[in-house]
């Protein structure tokens, strides 16, 4: 049997080169082809090699002697590598051969290379940082990821906004790294090397272990963006080229997941209040995350914010599973981790997919405003088929691969809420009504997304002339389309490969021989879907039966009978949203203008409405400029001349040997 | 042997005060060269000559005594600039402030835990007053051709140390760092030329416009 490392190594050489083909040929089209069959060859081998890896029972790891003071490093293709090689990989295959429709050479001769390079800088980068076992190793590639990331989004802008939005990424992102550093060290200092210890090897009762949990939480939660730490990622996600955004939000962001799981599977005797903590982030950045997402009119902010709503749903999960494991209880432990990292390989499918079709949708009509677009369903069928995919996919409503992972969720908090009686915890129960609300809010902001984008007549011009995106955009919607169809109807195809996973991660779970079937009725879960996908098939049936025969007339959406409708007398996205903006008031301070309507002919007048990030608005940026105005004698220190800045050397310098020299001496 | 090796390094605590004291560039480039030179003979006078010595000898000698000077020679007359005419220290003080680090470079090597057969030789304390030269032209020179000579007795001063260790050190490691030195000084060669062009001046002192 072929070595799972030899082929993910071999598919991070085939990412990494995809980018020069465009650099240097003389044929832009044909290098961009040929970038996008590299990224397809690299899935493939890093699939398999993912797939060899959970199916063989040892792990193999490579050592690299390399130069660097750390020690050698060490690469290797463990259970929880290979699953997040998988939506890795495959996310950035498809993002590759879209970008071929989405941002064609020809057209951006400037940008659309470096864009490629960056993609496939990117795809490596991540690659390296699943697979790395070495502190050092790990925070190269995390600093290529962040770095290129950057400039993969913020290749195409020259508008202030897309180099706001890139600066904040990238300062937000080096301030995890920060916390990643401390992270590091903490570990080194437990460990005692510089390689990360194997499953379970540390115990979590010590204040270093809760150090190192704090510090794991902030760097990999800035990544994943967890709320209060999400600010850098509505605005990234908008501005970058929809394909970008779909890496960052399908797979960048669960790089954030994986370090947390990866830090905590590090750990034995787990206390229990770092379940709850992560329950309480989790059930705060999904509600925050979904409500916010309600109030948006950019597709694509609105598709950022629902990406903080799911990692919150993932996180809590994670928490379910991590009070399971240290109330001893082993099958929340397993319906716990596994809906987490289901639900992330989930995000990372049905996300992309919808931010493809957000990218279709915007080059038709040439906004990102979803109360500019309108009856597209009519004029791009099949993007609209697919983003509804998607979109049933995010609410959890079966029969799509959503559904399955949030009921693993809900499985094990309703089995934390029966079997927690005898330790009297409240926050199975707290936690379940809030999963479900979650899922709710969800579901009326996708309501609101496809029926004001995709229903009714169209807004504008733009849209009204739009057209279906070409075969390069539709492939990569459709596979991912089929892999949340698939999911969703056959769970029992990868209940396994998610056994495996966490009982790689839980080594004391594996003895007490606790089954995903054993707690839940996968092929229940089959046979349901299959019987409601059969009865939506009959009724469509039916309807368009009846449809046929009876007389068709063309007429305004919301039009009331009025002798000369007009498109805009239709529902828009902020009207439908109202209500729940107005509810959600207090957290969401959105910014209205409603003008004064006087008189029997009152002139013309404007409304509008605007939900900024409040957090970031409100709380980070007012908190700053005081930190400004308050270190301004700090600042003098940054003058810019050099040779103070040798200055400050020599004379740190100079304390260090007068330090170590009277430390000899005495 | 290592006598000789001692007064050679004599030699270089001189050509320190040398550079410190002549504010006329030319000198100090060929103060540095002469420096390099002399460095890069102690190496086979100090330990048994063998090939892989005589090879790190005839590079130092080579681009250290030749190479560099050349390069640098040619970005002088290019900005056509032959002295340094307002240091932030003038030649006195800067002097004074350089015997200064010297004896406490003496001071300080008396007191490191040394092996025993480094214990009364020049090398440590040689290697931290030349290291301290340079800072300290890094420091006071406003000419960015200034500093690249203060950069380059900085170097000097991080050789010495590794004379110590040339038995223990590959030969690979000794070309690197010669070859990082070369390519180091061919681009602010042409940074200067760049910054001369540009605002008609190479005063590095003027180039504060890009903090924060």
């Amino acid at each position: 049997m072929i070595s799972p490392i030899l082929l993910t190594v071999t598919g991070i050489l085939l990412a990494a080169s995809a980018g020069i083909p465009l650099l240097v040929a003389g044929n832009p089209a044909k290098g961009q082809k040929i970038a996008a069959t590299l990224h397809v060859l690299a899935a493939t081998a890093g699939v398999s090699g993912a797939l060899a890896a959970l199916a063989r029972k040892e792990v193999e790891t490579w050592s690299i002697d390399w130069g660097i003071p750390f020690g050698p490093a060490e690469i290797g293709v463990d259970p929880l590598s290979a699953l997040f090689l998988l939506p890795i990989f495959t996310i950035s295959a498809c993002c590759a051969v879209y970008a071929v429709g989405y941002w064609p050479a020809e057209q951006n001769p400037e940008s659309a290379p470096k864009l490629t390079l960056f993609l496939a800088v990117l795809t490596a980068s991540l690659v390296t940082i699943v697979i790395a076992r070495h502190a050092v190793l790990f925070l190269a590639a995390w600093e290529v990821m962040t770095v290129s990331c950057y400039f993969a989004m913020t290749v195409g802008g020259r508008r202030k906004e897309v180099r706001d939005a890139g600066t904040l990424y990238l300062v937000v992102g080096h301030l995890g790294v920060l916390a990643l550093f401390a992270f590091f060290s903490l570990l080194k200092g437990a460990t005692s090397s510089w390689l990360l210890p194997g499953a379970g090897a540390l115990p979590a009762t010590s204040p270093a272990a809760t150090a190192i949990f704090i510090a794991a939480l902030a760097g990999f939660g800035i990544k994943s963006g967890i709320v209060p730490l999400h600010i850098w990622l509505p605005s990234a996600h908008a501005n970058a080229p929809s394909h970008v955004s779909a890496i960052m939000s399908g797979v960048l962001i669960k790089m954030g997941i994986y370090g947390m799981v990866r830090a905590v599977s590090l750990f034995t005797d787990i206390p229990f209040w770092w379940g709850v903590v992560l329950l309480a982030a989790g059930i705060v950045s999904g509600l925050v995350g979904v409500v916010f997402a309600i109030g948006q009119h950019d597709i694509k902010r609105l598709l950022a914010y629902h990406s903080i709503e799911n990692i919150g749903i993932i996180l809590m999960g994670l928490g379910v599973s991590l009070m399971g494991s240290s109330r001893g209880m082993p099958a929340l432990a397993l319906l716990g981790t596994a809906g987490a990292l289901l639900h992330t390989l989930n995000h990372a499918t049905f996300k992309s997919l919808l931010f493809f079709g957000a990218g279709s949708v915007i080059h038709a009509c040439g906004t990102r405003e979803i109360d500019r677009m309108g009856g597209l369903l009519r004029r791009m069928p099949l993007t609209a088929a697919f983003f509804l995919t998607g979109a049933v996919a995010i609410c959890g409503l079966p029969p799509l691969n959503g559904f399955v992972s949030e009921w693993l969720i809900y499985l094990g908090l309703f089995r934390g809420i029966i079997d927690a009686d005898t330790f009297n915890d409240p926050y199975f129960a707290l936690a379940a009504p809030a999963l479900a609300l979650i899922g709710g809010l969800a579901l009326a902001c996708f309501v609101k997304v496809f029926g004001i984008a995709f229903l009714g007549t169209p807004r504008s011009d733009r849209s009204a002339e739009s057209h279906e995106a070409g075969p390069a955009m539709l492939a990569p919607m459709g596979v991912l389309a089929a892999v949340c169809a698939g999911i969703g109807l056959f769970p029992q195809a990868v209940a396994p490969l998610l056994e495996t996973v966490v009982r790689s991660l839980d080594p004391g779970l594996a003895a007490t021989g606790t089954t995903l079937a054993g707690h839940a009725s996968l092929g229940m879960v089959s046979v349901v879907s299959l019987v409601l996908l059969l009865l939506v098939g009959a009724t469509t049936l039916l309807y368009r039966h009846r449809l046929a025969r009876s007389p068709v007339g063309v007429a305004q959406t919301w039009g009331c009978g009025y002798l000369a409708p007009t498109a805009r007398m239709q529902y828009t996205a902020s009207s439908f949203a109202a209500t729940l903006v107005g509810l959600f008031s207090g957290l969401l301070r959105p910014h209205t203008k409603t003008p004064l309507i006087q008189g029997h002919f009152p002139k013309q007048v404007s409304f509008r409405s605007h939900v900024p990030e409040a957090l970031l608005e409100g709380f980070y940026l007012p908190l700053f400029g005081l930190l400004n105005n308050r270190l301004s004698l700090v600042r003098r220190l940054q003058h810019g001349r050099l040779h103070l800045y040798i200055l400050y050397i020599v004379v740190t310098l100079i304390a260090l040997l007068a330090w170590s020299h009277f430390r000899i001496r005495s | 042997m290592n006598t000789f090796a001692d007064q050679l390094l004599v030699l270089v605590f001189l050509l320190n005060f040398m550079v410190l004291g002549s504010s006329r560039i030319g000198i100090a480039i060929r103060v540095v060269a002469v420096q390099g030179m002399v460095l890069g003979l102690i190496p086979s006078l100090i330990h048994q000559v063998s090939p892989h010595l005589l090879l790190i000898s005839v590079g130092m000698v080579g681009v250290k005594g030749f190479l560099i000077p050349a390069l640098l020679n040619r970005a002088v007359r290019t900005v056509g600039i032959k002295r340094e005419e307002t240091p932030f220290l003038g030649y006195v003080p800067i002097m004074l402030v350089g015997a200064v680090a010297t004896a406490l470079a003496f001071l300080f090597a008396d007191k490191l835990p040394l092996a025993p057969q480094h214990k009364d030789l020049l090398f440590v304390p040689a290697a931290i007053a030349t290291l301290m030269t340079g800072f300290l032209l890094l420091v006071s020179r406003k000419k960015a051709i200034s500093q690249v000579t203060g950069y380059l007795i900085l170097e000097n001063g991080i050789f010495i140390f590794g004379l110590l260790l040339t038995e223990a050190m590959p030969v690979m490691v000794e070309a690197g760092a010669l070859l990082d030195l070369l390519v180091g000084i061919f681009v602010m060669g042409i940074i200067i030329n760049q910054i001369s062009q540009e605002f008609s001046s190479i005063d590095t002192s003027r180039l504060t416009s890009l903090k924060e």
